[in-house]
This record gives C-alpha cells, sequence and structure tokens, in this order.
C-alpha cells in the first residue's frame, strides 16, 4: 500500500553499534539544529559502545537516547525489550534491525555447531524479532520495518553459503511478511548491501566495490523515502547481483566465487 | 638518493600520503572504537596512529609498521551550545564539525586549506590557518585531550594538569601516543558568509607592507606567482577576510560533487600549464582591488570542491615545501627561494605565502614562529625536484627559519636538529611502540658539520 514518507521519529535501533546502524542514525536526526525531535531506543550487546553512540547522536541533536545493553541471541528476551522500547517511546515508527555476524565460513562446513551460531545471529535473532514487530505494525496501520540483509543471500557461493544462506532465509522470511501486511500500510524494507567498510570486513583487503557505512546509510534513507519493498545499496549491486542470479547451475557450481 | 621512478608495477601501499611520495608499505589497522586496551595489545611491533593522510610526505607514514587508522573514531561526546566548547574522539574531521556547527552557529577556531583532517592530525601536526596572526595554532584552542599510551597509561592533559605532555603532543606528530578524544573551543558566527577584500600586489616588499597594514583583518594569506619572471616577478593577491556581521541563514555544505577519478599523465603540470595557470589566476581579478561577500567554502577550501586533487599530479605525485623565515632578512630570504625555484626551470602550481604573528604556540615542536611563511608543491622529476628542495632548505637554515613536517618528504637529520633544536627534549615523550617514517629519518644521528650537498 503507498504511502507518502514521513520522517520518523520513534525509532527502535537492534545492533545500534554496528558501522551501518550508527550512520544511519545520525541520518535521522533532523538537519535543523534548533528543532529536537528525534526519539532513539537503542540496543547492543556492548555497553560502553552503546554509550559511546548514545552519546553521540545526544549531541548531535538527538531529542531523547534509551540505551539497553542485551545479547541479542537471546530470543525469549525480546518481547519484553520490545514492549519497553514501545513504553519508552509511546509508540515505534521505525524499527532498523543490523545485528549480524559473518562467521568463519571453513569452520561451519566442518562444524554444525558453528553453523548453529550464524543462523542464530543473523536469522533466529531476528525472525523473533520480526515476528513481534510485524504484529505490532500491523495492529498499528503504520510504520517502517528495516532489516539490514545482503547480496550474500541471493545465491549460495561457496566461500560464504552458511552466511549466505542465514541471509537468504531471512530474505523470504522478509518477502512474506511484506506480503501479510504492506496491505495494512507497513513499510517492509529489505536492505541487501555489498561490500561495506565495516569492522565485519576490517581483514578483507578492500577494493573498489567496497562502499563506506555512510553511503549505505545515504542509500536506505533514500528507499524508506521512496518506500521501496528491496533495496540493493549501493544501487549497482542490483545490476552485479541479477548477473550473478541468472547464471545457469550448471556454469554456476564450477565457479570459484 | 631512492628514485621515486623505480617502481614495479605498482601495488599501491594500504595508506598512502596526500603527496603520495614515499610511498611505504605497512599493515592498516582501523580503530573502530577508542581503545579501551593498550595500545600494545591491539597490535605488536612499531605503530602509528593515522587519521586522513592530508600530511604530505611521512609523518603519516610508517615503513612496515603498523598504521592505527582512526577515522572510524568519530563520534561526538559533548557539545555546550552557550560557550562553544565541543568534546570528540579524535578521528572526527573538520568537514564533520563544519556540518555540525555551522547550523548552530559555530565555527572552527582555525583551519588548515583543507576540511578533510582529523582533529587529531590537527593536533599532532597543531596546524594553522589564515588567521594564525590573530589566532595563533589550532593547539591553542584545545583546552583538553587524552593521551593513550602503548602501556594503557591514561593521561588527561590541559595547560595546566600534566602540562608537560600537553606541550610534547601538540605538535608531537602522534608519537607521544595516540590521542582519543579531545576538546575543541569553537567560536560564534551569524553567516557563512565572509566579507572579502583582495588586493594585487608585486614583489615581497609590497606584501609584507599590505600584512603590516591588515593585521586587524581575521584572515591573510596571498598567492603569489612564482613562474613569472620581469616586471611580473613576485606578482600576487593579497586575500582578506572576515566572518559576515550581518546575520544570514546558515545552512550545511552539500557533500562535494567533483572528483578526480584518475591519475593525470605527470606531463600535464609543467612549465607552460602552470604558466598559463598562474597568469589566468591573477587576471581573475581584474581591477587592483576587488571586495566581495563570499561563501567560506571557496575562502577556506578552493581545493576541497574537487576530490582526490592531488591525482593532478600524476602517479609519481607531489614534493611540498613549507618554511617559515624570521622577519628580520626574511624578505631577502623569500626572494633568494622564489629565484631558486626559477632558476631551476621547476615550477609550484600554487604557492602561498603568509606572515605568522607573535601568538606563541603551546606545542613544544609546533612549527608556526613570527615570520613570513611560504608554501609551495612541485611535480617529482627526479633529482631535479630533490636538489631544488635541498637547495630551499639549506637558505632556510641560513636564514635561522625552519620547515614544517607536515609538509616534508626529504629534509635531513641535520636540518631538522638545526630548525628544531629542542629534539632531544621532545624525545624524552616518545611512545616506545610508536615511530614514523619521519621520524626515523630525521632523529638519526648526525655526522658534524656539513648540511647536505649544497651547490648554491
Amino acid at each position: 500500500m503507498y504511502k507518502p514518507y514521513r520522517r520518523p521519529t520513534r525509532i527502535v535501533v537492534l545492533g545500534a553499534t554496528s558501522s551501518i546502524a550508527m550512520a544511519f542514525s545520525r541520518l535521522l536526526i533532523a538537519p535543523n539544529a534548533q528543532l529536537s525531535d528525534t526519539h532513539f531506543f537503542l540496543v547492543a550487546r556492548n555497553p560502553v559502545k552503546l554509550e559511546s553512540v548514545a552519546r553521540d547522536l545526544l549531541t548531535r541533536g538527538a531529542a531523547s537516547v534509551v540505551i539497553e545493553a542485551v545479547d541479542l541471541d537471546d530470543t525469549a528476551a525480546h518481547p519484553a525489550l520490545l514492549q519497553a522500547a514501545t513504553n519508552s517511546l509511546g509508540q515505534i515508527d521505525l524499527a532498523l534491525i543490523a545485528h549480524g555476524v559473518l562467521g568463519d565460513q571453513t569452520e561451519a562446513q566442518a562444524n554444525y555447531a558453528a553453523t548453529a551460531e550464524i543462523l542464530t545471529t543473523n536469522l533466529l535473532s531476528p525472525i523473533s524479532l520480526i515476528t513481534w514487530l510485524a504484529n505490532y505494525f500491523e495492529a498499528q496501520n503504520d510504520g517502517t520495518l528495516a532489516v539490514i540483509s545482503s547480496v550474500a543471500g541471493d545465491r549460495g557461493r561457496k566461500s560464504n553459503y552458511v552466511y549466505g544462506a542465514s541471509k537468504g532465509a531471512l530474505n523470504i522470511f522478509l518477502d512474506g511478511v511484506r506480503n501479510r501486511i504492506d496491505r495494512a500500510g507497513v513499510q517492509v524494507l529489505t536492505i541487501r548491501p555489498g561490500f561495506v567498510a565495516t569492522p565485519m570486513t576490517a581483514h578483507i583487503p578492500q577494493g573498489p566495490l567496497f562502499a563506506t557505512p555512510q553511503k549505505v546509510a545515504q542509500g536506505i534513507l533514500k528507499a524508506m523515502q521512496r518506500r521501496k519493498d528491496v533495496a540493493y545499496v549501493p544501487g549497482f549491486w542490483a545490476l552485479i547481483m541479477a548477473v550473478i542470479r541468472n547464471i545457469p547451475e550448471g556454469i554456476f557450481k564450477n565457479l570459484d566465487l | 638518493m631512492s628514485e621515486p621512478r623505480k617502481r614495479k608495477k605498482s601495488t599501491s601501499p594500504a595508506f598512502q600520503s596526500w603527496g603520495r611520495y614515499p610511498q611505504l608499505p605497512a599493515t592498516l589497522l582501523p580503530l573502530y572504537w577508542i581503545p579501551q586496551s593498550p595500545l600494545n595489545d591491539l597490535a605488536a611491533g612499531p605503530k602509528l596512529p593515522v587519521g586522513m593522510g592530508r600530511s604530505y610526505g611521512d609523518v603519516c607514514l610508517l615503513e612496515n609498521g603498523t598504521l592505527l587508522h582512526t577515522v572510524h573514531m568519530d563520534r561526538l561526546i559533548h557539545f555546550d551550545p552557550a560557550t562553544g566548547l565541543l568534546t570528540c574522539e579524535s578521528g572526527v574531521t573538520l568537514a564533520d564539525i563544519l556540518n555540525f556547527a555551522v547550523p548552530r552557529g559555530w565555527f572552527l577556531p582555525v583551519t588548515p586549506g583543507t576540511k578533510y583532517v582529523t582533529v587529531g592530525g590537527a593536533i599532532a601536526n597543531d596546524i594553522h590557518g589564515k588567521n594564525h596572526h590573530t589566532a595563533g595554532t589550532f593547539g591553542r584552542h584545545v583546552p583538553r585531550f587524552e593521551l593513550l599510551r602503548s602501556d594503557g597509561n591514561r593521561i588527561v592533559c590541559s595547560p595546566t594538569a600534566n602540562s608537560d605532555w600537553y606541550a610534547a603532543t601538540i605538535g608531537g606528530m602522534g608519537l607521544t601516543g595516540l590521542i582519543t578524544w579531545a576538546e575543541v573551543q569553537l567560536r560564534p558566527i551569524v553567516s557563512r558568509k565572509i566579507d572579502y577584500h583582495g588586493t594585487k600586489f608585486v614583489g615581497i616588499e609590497e606584501f609584507v607592507a599590505l600584512s603590516q597594514s591588515s593585521e586587524t583583518s581575521e584572515y591573510t594569506v596571498s598567492w603569489i606567482d612564482c613562474v613569472s619572471q620581469g616586471k611580473n616577478f613576485a606578482r600576487g593577491i593579497f586575500m582578506r577576510g572576515d566572518h559576515a556581521a550581518t546575520p544570514s541563514r546558515l545552512r550545511q555544505s552539500s557533500d562535494p560533487k567533483l572528483t578526480l577519478p584518475i591519475d593525470l599523465p605527470g606531463f600535464m603540470l609543467n612549465k607552460y600549464t602552470v604558466e598559463a595557470f598562474n597568469a589566468l589566476y591573477y587576471y581573475k581579478q581584474f581591477t587592483r582591488e576587488k571586495r566581495a561577500l563570499i561563501d567560506y567554502e571557496p575562502f577556506f577550501y578552493p581545493l576541497d570542491g574537487v576530490l582526490h586533487w592531488n591525482r593532478l599530479y600524476g602517479r609519481d605525485g607531489l614534493l611540498q615545501f613549507q618554511c617559515v623565515l624570521p622577519f628580520e632578512d626574511g624578505q631577502h630570504g623569500i626572494l633568494r627561494i622564489l629565484k631558486a625555484i626559477t632558476s631551476s626551470g621547476l615550477a609550484s602550481f600554487l604557492a602561498v605565502i603568509k606572515t605568522f604573528g607573535e601568538i606563541k604556540s603551546p606545542g613544544m615542536m609546533s612549527f608556526p614562529a613570527p615570520g613570513i611563511t611560504l608554501a609551495l608543491d612541485f611535480p617529482i622529476r627526479r633529482e631535479v625536484s630533490f636538489d631544488l628542495l635541498e637547495r630551499l632548505a639549506y637558505i632556510t637554515v641560513e636564514h635561522g627559519g625552519k620547515m614544517y613536517p607536515a609538509k616534508d618528504a626529504r629534509m635531513s637529520a641535520l636540518q631538522f636538529q638545526a630548525f628544531y633544536p629542542q629534539w632531544q627534549e621532545f624525545a624524552r615523550y616518545l611512545d616506545p611502540a610508536l615511530s614514523s617514517s619521519f621520524w626515523q629519518r630525521v632523529s638519526a644521528p648526525t655526522a658534524n658539520g656539513l648540511l647536505g650537498n649544497i651547490h648554491v
């Protein structure tokens, strides 16, 4: 359902200390220094980092920032956490889910426990949050649910398929949720970044395909404003992934990707 | 003497300085958060904190070491809208500060010719700007900062607490520890505009006279033509500016749209193109006097409009030279430098001249001192460029001046130790785990006597 964009002012950020989430949160603060109307509820694991992100947003003009240091792998705690966020903000206009791990593919191949850990953090934890938030937004008949997935979810590759599977399953889950609650006036936005220069990728040599978290954050904001469903950020990844998805499996299975 | 062109198929190092000479291999370690552990736990071996890499030579390089990259430590910590005191992490850039502060009616206390430098780098090089004669260096506007040492010791430094560490770290080239956060005292503005007044001059004497009569202007700087000879020798434009007093809308600057995507072939910048550029620049202002109300961006950051403008110089990079000569006999020294340039056949694309005022720098190793400062850049043409720099360094020594480490890739240990006789006192504050290629070069033991191979 099409709705014109309204600047969200009551925002929940899950994984608030991730580079993309930090850059995006800054963009949501009113550019007009005299107007201070943005309220944040930030969740992440490390209380020291969380505190410094909160101070940054407050200094940059956020009206209020509440922080909650929890491990989002603990799905049982999610309903109480999100209820606390709702109580704190009054209502939620936008929820961004930004936490995730890259994991170690080699280790995951050898050891199911490592695979399960990746799937817990990247898939089950977001699904638990999305379940609660989807019901909340549906009842409210308004809101934006933005989830950071990855281009890696578009096709399984030998170098990265455990991470890719977690993101691919997340994409399908989000497609279904959108199909259910878009008609209630809720935007469900799947964000598929390519390579982003963040702590997650700091060990990989950076090539020209790498984008800054700031650039990705701008892409997310633009996708929200245009009320997109799926956004590749930066945009050129849509083209790259269209090619990757359309390589016949008979050829693809012999490629080193 | 190493040759810059002796390069195989280029594999660019992980981090380059703005002059892109020298190019030295190193490991880049991004710091995303203020480290909670000793620096020695982050990486083994010699280390150096670095920011945006806008210093020109090798003060921000460490061959085969680990560069602690601070640009992701970019969070603001506190701002007092009543006093304009901003506290931030050291990787915050001056561009970030402007985006934040200008809409709130505040401006940087001191700014160099680019806004793409970090606060940590601004302190470590104790940078100066067009308002040196009225405001002094950047360090004078930093009331407090924290220094993290490799052993984990955290020292909060100010002019009154740990004042020796404060003095050693301002202008300390990142060698005394990692600056984690700092306070910056901003100054109020009511408009983005600058009241500009440009005056054409010919000759150093006229420049000095204009400087003396313009001391009440907050900002002064001059562009000087280093190519033309005869009656046009040392012609230039003397530029003054003050923040406009009439209030106007304090919007945020937009991001630069232009970027130089590729390296131009090195020969693009030659004597003739530079001469043409200089003539154009001079005649851009038709009349002797020009007054205008202009935005602060083109006034302070004319080159920031084009990202990666250093690619103009091609892949071999460029050499910078900046000296300050005491007023006494300084005019003569500047003339000797200009003549040395013209006789070398090399051309400086952009030459900037300014008088530094009497305000004392807080840093033990700060570069600015009362006198005339001249900044030049040259393409690298093998030995010709190095010989010229050697000659300019020699003239600087003879006139009792000094050269600016942040703009240097070539000065010898003997020259450095003559420019900064307090260097051994400073060395007591070095962090044992930190070093730079610059420091390794200039702190080397020196033979007595000769100040390099001079043929003047």
